[in-house]
């Protein structure tokens, strides 16, 4: 990635004034209001929720619509491509950064709390507390299930390896130019997010109905839900972006040579990847 | 990368989808739906006057009860709503606004870029933190008043309160999401949008500084979102992170808080540093010396930062291996600090200095930040620290270096490039009195609180001992001078926007920098084609 602008262009490309911000912002206040509202039962949480949910998608559909139009226009040049390059790597580190967060609180807890709360430091506020995980913790009557690796967690694991490797087909395809693969490698990867989500959802319905592993479960059902949830959140996010690009590609948008935000997105999807083994390895298995 | 698109490539910048750009819209909807780097970096830097003025007024409430002992002006629980929202307004709102106002305003100019790598999405940075002030504000006017258990939200406090702690929370989400994307913004723009020939080590100071800055908000805002989700998440949905009884534990947020917490330190600090840099050269008529120990240390600071956290959270209670782990590498960070405060003298040595404003500030600022930076070497013994968490010592050494560092650097930048921005020189005469105001009041305010830390007066409590009577007048009586010697910037400020004489294209005749090639206000758009840098 060159940091130059490439020598066959030399002039810049900017964007008019754009109203897309300001109804972005509009968005975020709504949603937060409704969702302060509505965690403390209080009228209107619901309605407003709703108003700043469709505010931001439309927020969402214009802005990415207008960006997607300027650029089947030829509108952005080789710096505008690269520094979209260099924006999507940024935002993906620091989605990193947020995973890393709970990790560091995954951690910290097996390492240092949980066997510090069971030391003889601890021995008399917490009488009989033995280290180990996982745990509810010494105060917590609840009693659960801890959620096994080798089930449904394993079969995920393999079909969101999978999807990597068909994002990966889709996207030697495009570079060949070879439409049809694309599209059915494309249509593979939306399929495998989609249901990555159901076991998950499955998952989850199990944990709450039958597993007494809940979000209360003591510090492990905390840190098991917010992870693999965030976790669960950003396939869902991902899934939707694999879609528009699936539906971009049907109607014939990228090129072998300019696909930049099919390779964004590509990105993202390995980035969920990734999260997910980790998160395989120190929250199902060990 | 993508030769085969169907435009032109060599279409000049004037073409067809650019036409509209020229007429922008004009009244409120001009600076709701601004793309431009120059009215959005004015509008950060408003929205830090705005924030400055609301907060300044809280400290003046903190100071006007701490005037006597007992209680005169406002209840406990008032008082320690105006403490948390006075710090969580000055960093994220004044502070972290004021220089992103500037990165706006001079990274194109200084790079020879025509504006930022991504100006839609500028825009709505900056329209997000309107909205968090809102709920900021706001929070003091809802049934409970505003979060009162200090800026660093500590659980299990910060568990009990009530509607406002929630509201708190999405604020500093949003503020988060606001300083990420400027974050990527702004490298993006350094990385991708120089002109050819402006290698990254013949980038401006200031260009270095704001890089590395970037970086820091980009790994470190991710985490405090994390942090206040878990706290959303304790307060609101059962579960146990911060909560003993199901495993978990408070200190693990105060972990993670200070991970975020003392990069956060940096950030407040790098931009101050990269301005500094500027206004010295310029009046000591001397190149910065050691431009590229100045780079290195810039960035040992950063990598440092990620690394002594706990100095923080000393008497928490942690193995002492690691209080002298954190008690050694925070005191490392004084090798790259020396290097640049050194670099500052040499510079001044044997220079042909002159003493605008904008000087004045900046030599304040090299003498009293280093003071904010030796107490906090002081703080940095384990020691030494258990005695003064808490107390009078650690405010003052705080606000040593964020007012008469941080502060002190922004007021710096103002008088140094309001005339390239306005096309009027400053009335240095009102310059200087604000200057001599505030550089002697701020320390009657702040030095006094060195003594009491000593002393041992704890922090956050609106009444005292009788025997901090004296020292707690004294630095009150400094704060209402301080505060209100501001008038004057603002009035400096207006003059300058509304005439005075006219600034030509160099303002002052030692800058070096782009800059000030431009016609002085610059076009609208800085440069429309790339200039070439020797």
């Amino acid at each position: 990635m060159n940091s130059q602008a490439s020598s066959s262009d030399t002039s810049y490309y900017l964007p008019s004034p754009s109203h897309w911000p300001i109804v972005g912002s509009a968005a975020l206040l709504l949603l937060s209001l409704g969702a302060t509202l509505t965690i403390h039962d209080l009228a209107g949480g619901g309605l407003l929720l709703l108003a700043g949910g469709g505010t931001l998608a439309a927020m969402l559909i214009g802005w990415f619509g207008k960006v997607i139009g300027e650029s089947q226009n030829g509108l952005y040049n080789d710096q505008v491509d690269a520094s979209f390059r260099w924006g999507m790597a940024w935002f993906i580190f620091s989605e990193a950064m947020f995973f890393f967060a709970f990790f560091g609180a995954l951690f910290f807890t097996r390492v240092i709390s949980v066997p510090d709360l069971a030391s003889a430091d601890n021995a008399l506020l917490w009488p009989g507390f033995q280290a180990a995980w996982p745990t509810a913790g010494p105060g917590l009557e609840q009693v659960f299930t801890p959620m096994a690796a080798w089930g449904i967690p394993a079969l995920n694991t393999a079909i969101l390896l999978s999807s990597g490797a068909t994002v990966t087909w889709a996207h030697w395809a495009l570079k060949r130019d070879r439409r049809g693969q694309l599209n059915l490698a494309m249509a593979l990867t939306v399929a495998l997010g989609a249901l990555f989500i159901a076991f998950q959802a499955h998952e989850y319905i199990e944990a709450y109905q039958h597993m007494g592993l809940t979000l209360g479960a003591g510090v492990y059902g905390a840190t098991f839900f917010l992870l693999t949830g965030f976790h669960g959140l950003h396939v869902s996010i991902g899934t939707l972006m694999l879609l528009v690009i699936l539906l971009r590609c049907l109607r014939g948008h990228f090129r072998p040579d300019s696909h930049f935000a099919f390779e964004a997105v590509a990105w993202y999807w390995h980035f969920v990847d990734v999260v997910w083994l980790v998160l395989f390895l120190f929250v199902y298995w060990l | 990368m993508n030769p085969s698109m169907d435009t032109p490539m060599d279409k000049p910048l004037t073409d067809p989808h650019d036409a509209g750009h020229h007429a922008a819209p004009a009244g409120l909807w001009r600076w709701l739906t601004t793309t431009n780097h120059k009215d959005i970096g004015s509008l950060y830097l408003w929205f830090a006057a705005a924030m400055f003025l609301i907060g300044g007024l809280m400290a003046m409430v903190i100071r006007a009860e701490l005037f006597q002992p007992g209680l005169q002006v406002v209840q406990p629980d008032l008082f320690n709503q105006l403490t948390t929202l006075h710090g969580l307004i000055m960093i994220f709102g004044v502070i972290m606004p004021a220089f992103t106002g500037f990165a706006n305003w001079q990274i194109p100019l200084m790079i020879g870029a025509p504006d930022m790598a991504f100006p839609r999405m500028n825009n709505w940075s900056f329209w997000l933190l309107p909205v968090a002030a809102t709920f900021l504000i706001g929070s003091l006017f809802l049934p409970g008043g505003a979060v009162s258990g200090g800026w660093t939200m500590y659980p299990p406090l910060y568990l009990q309160g009530g509607i406002s702690y929630d509201l708190t929370i999405f604020a500093i989400h949003i503020m988060g999401a606001s300083s990420i994307m400027g974050a990527i913004n702004i490298i993006t723009t350094i990385l991708n949008l120089r002109a050819p020939g402006m290698r990254m080590m013949k980038m401006p100071m200031f260009v270095w500084t704001w890089l590395i800055t970037a970086y820091l908000l980009i790994a470190v805002m991710p985490v405090l979102a994390g942090a206040v989700t878990m706290l959303l998440a304790d307060r609101n949905f059962g579960t146990h992170f911060f909560d003993a009884a199901g495993g978990g534990d408070p200190v693990l947020f105060q972990h993670i808080f200070w991970f975020f917490g003392h990069p956060e330190v940096y950030i407040l600090i790098l931009p101050a540093f990269g301005i500094v840099s500027t206004v010295i050269p310029t009046f000591a008529r001397k190149p910065l010396f050691g431009y590229r120990s100045m780079v290195y240390a810039t960035a040992s600071i950063a990598i440092l930062s990620f690394i002594v956290w706990g100095h923080h959270m000393f008497t928490v209670g942690m193995p002492a291996g690691m209080q002298l782990f954190f008690m050694y590498a925070t005191m490392l960070i004084a090798v790259p600090t020396g290097v640049k405060v050194f670099n500052w003298v040499v510079t001044l040595w044997k220079g042909s200095i002159s003493f605008e404003t904008a000087m004045l500030f900046a030599l304040a600022f090299v003498f009293l930040f280093t003071i904010g930076g030796f107490s906090g070497l002081v703080l940095a013994m384990v020691p030494v620290d258990v005695q003064l968490q808490d107390t009078y010592y650690v405010v003052a050494h705080f606000h040593y270096v964020l007012v008469t560092g941080a502060l002190f650097s922004i007021f710096a930048g103002l008088y140094y490039w309001l005339p390239k921005w306005t096309g009027h020189m400053i009335d240095e005469r009102w310059g200087r009195w604000h200057f001599w105001l505030s550089a002697i009041s701020v320390n009657v305010l702040f030095f006094p609180m060195h003594f009491l830390g000593l002393a041992g007066m704890p922090r956050r409590i609106p009444d005292y001992a009788l025997q901090f009577a004296d020292f707690n007048r004294i630095a009150s009586l400094g704060g209402f001078v301080f505060g209100a010697s501001q008038i004057l910037l603002l009035v400096v400020i207006v003059k300058c926007i509304r005439g005075g004489e006219p600034a030509p294209a160099r303002a002052w005749d030692g800058a070096e920098g782009l800059e000030w090639t431009l016609t002085s206000p610059p076009p609208y758009h800085s440069f429309a084609k790339p200039p070439e840098v020797r």
